[in-house]
C-alpha cells in the first residue's frame, strides 16, 4: 500500500470535493481523504487522527466474532404501532421504510456467538434503523438476550449504539428501559458476567438502561455517551458546553466507564475480560488451560 | 375556593364562582333575600363544572398536572404521614432537595415515602430544582429504599418531575447511570413498592424511582417517553416555536392515566376532585391514603420471593411487536 499513500495527497488537494461514494470517503474528523479498500482494512479507522467510523451491525459481527458467525434468534420480531402514531409519515410507513432501506426487521440483531472460543449471547444495535432507537422490539430483543444469557449461563455481551428511547411508541418504548434493567437484575444475582461495548453514539434511554449496566462498560474512542441530548443541555445551562463533552474520554474521566478501547482491540479486550471472569476456555487461550469453568 | 392562578380553560368557571361568592356577600351586607338567585347559579356552576372538566382533553389534563396550584409531594406527605421523619443524603455527593423522603406511619404502619418535589413559590421552585433530580437524587433514593429493604418496611414513592435534570453537572455524576442502576435494583427489592405518579412523570427522570409492584395516576397526571413539548420539538423541527404544537404532540403520545390504564401500563387512576387535586388538596390526599393502604395490604401478604417474581414478570411481559 506504501506506493499508493504517497500518491494520494496531491491527488486529493486536485480534486477537493465532491469524492465518489465508496472509493474514497473523507474523515469526519480531520478531514483526511482515505482509500475504501484502506479504510475498511482499518475496520474504518481514520488512519490519520484514529476517528471511528461509524459501522453496521454485520460488521461488528464479523470483528468480534469467531469466524464472524452469530447465531441469529427472533430475527423475525417487527414493530406494531401501539400509539397509532402520527408524525409526517405513519410509523408504520416509517418501520416499513427503515426496513426496505436497511435490510433489518429492528434496531438490533441478537443471537448466540463464540468469542475466544466461548459461547456468548451476543447482540448488536444497528444506528441505520431509526436512529438505533430502543421501542418494544429491541427491548423484547434485549430480553430474550439476557434471558438466553441465564438459561445457558454464558456471557452476554451487548454492543450498544442508539440515540435512546423511540419516541413512537410512547410510553412502551420507556417500559423497555425498565424490561430489560429488570431482568439484568437477574443477571447480577446469578454472577454472570454482561459486557457492555458503547459505540457512537450511546445516549438517553439506552444509557439510562443496559448500557450502564455492564459489569465492565467500554466504549470506543470518542463516541458521543451521554443521557440529555447537547441541544437540551445548551437551552437549560445557556451556555455553550465544553470541548469534548459527552464523549468516550468524558464518561472515563468521570468514572462512569471502565475503558475506552480502540476497535481493532475490541475482540481481544472482550475476550480476555471475558475469561479473567469465567476462567479460560478451550481454544484461543489453549495454553492457560487450568480448572475448567463451571459451564 | 377562587383563589391564585387559573388556567384559561378554568376561567369561566372561576369567574362563576367569583360571580356566587360576591353575590353571597352583597346579600349578607345589605340583608337582602338572594337565595333563590344564588341557587340559580348555583345550579349553572355545578353544569359549568361537569361540562368544563368531565371531557379534558390530553392537553388540558397536562396543564392540569402541570397546575401552579397543584399540591406538591410535600403536602401528601404531611397530610397522609404520621409523625415523618425526613431523611437527607445519598451518602456520596449531596442531598439532592428534588427528591424528600423519610420515615413514617401510614395507618400505623411504618413505611419509607419518597416524592419528587417541585415546590409553589419561586423561592421554593429555585431551591428544589423544579422537581428536576440530579444523579445525587437518585442515589438518595436508592439509598432509602435499600435502608427499607434491609428493615422490611414498604416504599411508597410520589413521582412528580418535568425530567431528570440535564446540565452538565448531571452528566458529569453519571445521570443515565444513576437511572439505570435504580431501574435493575428496584428491581431486587423485596418489600413492596408502591408508585404513584402525582403530577409530571417524565420519561427516565420518573423511570428513575418508577419500578413498583403497583404503579397508580392521578387522573389529571402524564407519563411518557418524552414531555410533549420535546416531542413537539423533534416533530416540528422547522416550525418557527414548535412549543405550540405541544397540544397535538399531547394527543399523539397518549400520556395520561386513562391512555396508559388502556395500554395496561398501570394498575389504578386515583380519581380528583372535580376541577383537579388543586381544588381539594385534603380530599385528594384521602383518596390516595385509601388506596395506598389497600394496595400495601395486598402485597404485604405476599412472600418476599414472590413478589419480586410477581414484579419481575410485570415488566418482562411488556411490549407491543409482532413475532
Amino acid at each position: 500500500m506504501e506506493w499508493f499513500r504517497k500518491k494520494k495527497e496531491p491527488l486529493v488537494r486536485q480534486t477537493k470535493k465532491e469524492i465518489p461514494d465508496g472509493l474514497w470517503t473523507k474523515c469526519k474528523s480531520c478531514g483526511e481523504v482515505i482509500y475504501g479498500r484502506e479504510l475498511e482494512q482499518r475496520l474504518w479507522v481514520c488512519p490519520a487522527c484514529g476517528y471511528h467510523f461509524r459501522i453496521r451491525y454485520n460488521q461488528y459481527i464479523e470483528l468480534l466474532l469467531d469466524d464472524g458467525k452469530l447465531e441469529e434468534f427472533d430475527a423475525s420480531l417487527t414493530s406494531r404501532d401501539p400509539l397509532n402514531f402520527k408524525d409526517r409519515i405513519s410509523y408504520t410507513e416509517r418501520i416499513r421504510k427503515s426496513q426496505a432501506k436497511t435490510g433489518l426487521k429492528d434496531a438490533i440483531v441478537c443471537g448466540i456467538g463464540r468469542i475466544g472460543g466461548r459461547t456468548i449471547s451476543f447482540g448488536v444495535m444497528d444506528f441505520a434503523f431509526v436512529g438505533g432507537s430502543m421501542g418494544s422490539v429491541v427491548g423484547e430483543k434485549v430480553a430474550r438476550a439476557i434471558e438466553r444469557s441465564l438459561e445457558r449461563k454464558i456471557p452476554l455481551v451487548l454492543v450498544c449504539c442508539s440515540g435512546g428511547a423511540r419516541m413512537q411508541e410512547g410510553i412502551f418504548s420507556l417500559m423497555q428501559m425498565a424490561k430489560t434493567g429488570v431482568l439484568l437484575s437477574e443477571l447480577k444475582a446469578e454472577r454472570i458476567p454482561y459486557i457492555a461495548v458503547l459505540t457512537n453514539p450511546t445516549t438517553a434511554g439506552v444509557t439510562a438502561s443496559y448500557a450502564s449496566l455492564g459489569d465492565v462498560i467500554i466504549a470506543e474512542p470518542h463516541a458521543q455517551l451521554g443521557f440529555a441530548g447537547p441541544r437540551v443541555i445548551r437551552q437549560t445551562i445557556g451556555q455553550e458546553l465544553p470541548e469534548g463533552f459527552q464523549s468516550s474520554e468524558f464518561f472515563l474521566e468521570h468514572g462512569f466507564l471502565d475503558a475506552v478501547c480502540p476497535r481493532r482491540d475490541l475482540r481481544h479486550t472482550v475476550s480476555l475480560l471475558i475469561e479473567y471472569l469465567c476462567g479460560p476456555t478451550s481454544g484461543v487461550h489453549e495454553t492457560l488451560k487450568a480448572p475448567a469453568p463451571e459451564s | 375556593m377562587a383563589t391564585g392562578i387559573y388556567l384559561d380553560f378554568e376561567k369561566p368557571v372561576i369567574e362563576l364562582e367569583k360571580r356566587i361568592d360576591e353575590m353571597r356577600e352583597f346579600a349578607s351586607d345589605e340583608n337582602l333575600e338572594l337565595t333563590r338567585e344564588i341557587r340559580l347559579l348555583e345550579h349553572k356552576l355545578k353544569k359549568l363544572r361537569q361540562d368544563t372538566f368531565s371531557q379534558l382533553t390530553r392537553w388540558q389534563r397536562i396543564q392540569l398536572a402541570r397546575h401552579p396550584m397543584r399540591p406538591c409531594a410535600d403536602e401528601y406527605i404531611e397530610l397522609i404521614i404520621d409523625d415523618y421523619i425526613a431523611l437527607h443524603g445519598d451518602r456520596g455527593f449531596a442531598d439532592d432537595k428534588a427528591m424528600i423522603g423519610g420515615l413514617g406511619r401510614i395507618d400505623d404502619k411504618p413505611v419509607l415515602i419518597l416524592g419528587q418535589q417541585k415546590g409553589r413559590t419561586t423561592k421554593q421552585k429555585l431551591l428544589h430544582n423544579f422537581g428536576m433530580c440530579h444523579p445525587e437524587g437518585y442515589r438518595k433514593a436508592m439509598r432509602l429504599m435499600n435502608l427499607a429493604d434491609r428493615f422490611g418496611r414498604p416504599v411508597v414513592i410520589l413521582i412528580d418531575t418535568p425530567g431528570a435534570f440535564p446540565g452538565i453537572e448531571a452528566e458529569e455524576r453519571g445521570q443515565a447511570e444513576a437511572i439505570a442502576q435504580n431501574i435493575r435494583d428496584m428491581a431486587a427489592l423485596s418489600v413492596p413498592v408502591v408508585c404513584l405518579i402525582i403530577g409530571e412523570g417524565a420519561s427516565g427522570g420518573a423511570l428513575g424511582v418508577g419500578i413498583g409492584d403497583r404503579v397508580l395516576m392521578l387522573e389529571n397526571s402524564w407519563y411518557s417517553v418524552i414531555s410533549p413539548e420535546g416531542c413537539a420539538a423533534i416533530l416540528w423541527k422547522d416550525h418557527p416555536t414548535p412549543v405550540q404544537k405541544a397540544p397535538e404532540a399531547a394527543e399523539a403520545l397518549r400520556p395520561t392515566a386513562q391512555d396508559l390504564k388502556e395500554f395496561g401500563i398501570i394498575d389504578e387512576i386515583l380519581p380528583e376532585p372535580l376541577g383537579g387535586a388543586h381544588r381539594n388538596p385534603e380530599e385528594q390526599a384521602k383518596t390516595i391514603k385509601r388506596a395506598l393502604l389497600t394496595h400495601l395490604g395486598e402485597l404485604s401478604a405476599l412472600p418476599p420471593a414472590e413478589l419480586q417474581q410477581r414484579r419481575h414478570r410485570k415488566y418482562r411481559e411488556i411490549g407491543h411487536f409482532a413475532e
